[in-house]
């Protein structure tokens, strides 16, 4: 099911990670180029380490500024799997609870950030299986076997285009909406990699699952999403400043 | 039309396979020029990547997952209960 090994108290040991990551490192995709516009927490480049140090020895107060980078992507993985405020505020803090207990035993083979999401997304899952067992069975592993084969939807499928101009907390709603309608192993991978902007390497880590198997489901995911989405992108919804090409071929 | 016959050489299904991996430039020279090569000749296709494009500036703004109102200090709070037990 997973490569990544768990203790108990669902702290994660990293050992194990290094023998998937391939650097992406110095890559420019199309796709980065396009959407790396803004800053990414997961790529903060804080002197952590001499941080971290000074905190294991003895400087507790100073965990709240090691962590607060990363506020906005623990909450938003635990949100992926547990779809649901409060629930994912309680996960989130309980996973920087824990790191802060666990702070000495974090290997630094693996940045911190993928540590607290790796923490951040045991601690959602338990909570989901305490809380609806019978639905994190079948919604977590169940749907690998169709993984790769989804068919974008054909033109005529399509809603039609809703003609009202969105505003941005509608269009957020709308791709709440999308990402809500994800299965759980969809909705993780596009979370960390596209919502986060988490590397597929950090991604692979965070989910215990391989580089293959993130880019795989991140095929299905986005192609769902953009099916989901598409009609609302066809020139009648406006973004801010921003400028979305059509996406109908007329 | 016989002349698109080459450079539609890869079908519409391949590229929909692909899209994900060449929007994250993790293909090969050869496959992302025969795929260029489909774009440009296939509206279908063209629609679907840049709608695919599209989805990704949209939730990548940063904007989707607001932490709920007082995390902050939320968060702050119960760490300060927990620092001195440790
Ligand atoms: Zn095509």
């Amino acid at each position: 099911m997973t490569i990544g090994v768990m203790e108990s108290n669902g702290i994660p040991v990293v050992l194990g990670w290094l023998g998937t990551a391939t650097s992406l490192a110095g890559r420019v995709s199309p796709r980065e180029k396009d959407i790396r516009l803004s800053a990414t927490p997961g790529n903060v480049s804080l002197p952590e380490s001499g941080l971290i140090d000074r905190i294991v020895a003895g400087e507790q107060e100073l965990f709240y500024s090691l962590v607060q980078p990363y506020e906005r992507a623990v909450y938003g993985a635990a949100y992926a799997i547990l779809r649901n405020e409060a629930d994912a505020e309680d996960a989130a803090q309980e996973a920087v609870v824990k790191a802060f207990q666990h702070l000495k035993s974090f290997r630094r083979e693996a940045k911190f950030s993928t540590w607290l999401i790796q923490i951040a997304i045991n601690e959602a899952r338990m909570k989901l299986r305490k809380n609806r067992p019978h639905l994190y069975e079948s919604v977590d592993e169940g749907k690998q076997t169709s993984d790769g084969e989804y068919i974008p939807k054909d033109w005529a499928d399509w809603r039609e285009i809703p003609s009202e101009q969105l505003n941005r907390k509608q269009l957020r709603e709308a791709i709440q909406k999308a990402i809500d309608s994800l299965s759980t192993i969809y909705r993780e991978v596009f979370v960390l990699r596209d919502v986060q902007k988490l590397s597929i390497t950090e991604t692979a880590q965070s989910l215990g699952i391989t580089e293959a198997s993130v880019k795989t489901r991140l095929l299905r995911a986005r192609l769902q999403m953009r099916d989901a989405l598409a009609p609302g992108l066809d020139g009648g919804w406006s973004f801010g400043d921003g400028h979305w090409k059509k996406v109908r071929p007329w | 039309m016989a002349d698109h016959t080459k450079e539609l050489a890869i079908n519409c299904l391949h590229v929909a396979q692909e899209i994900s991996n060449y929007l994250e430039g993790e293909i090969d020279d050869e496959l992302r020029r025969r795929m260029e090569a489909h774009f440009s000749g296939c509206a279908h296709c063209t629609a679907i990547l840049d709608g695919t494009n599209n989805v990704l500036r949209l939730v990548g703004d940063g904007e989707i997952f607001e932490l709920p109102a007082g995390f902050s200090a939320r968060l702050k709070a119960r760490l300060a209960k927990v620092m001195h037990t440790v």
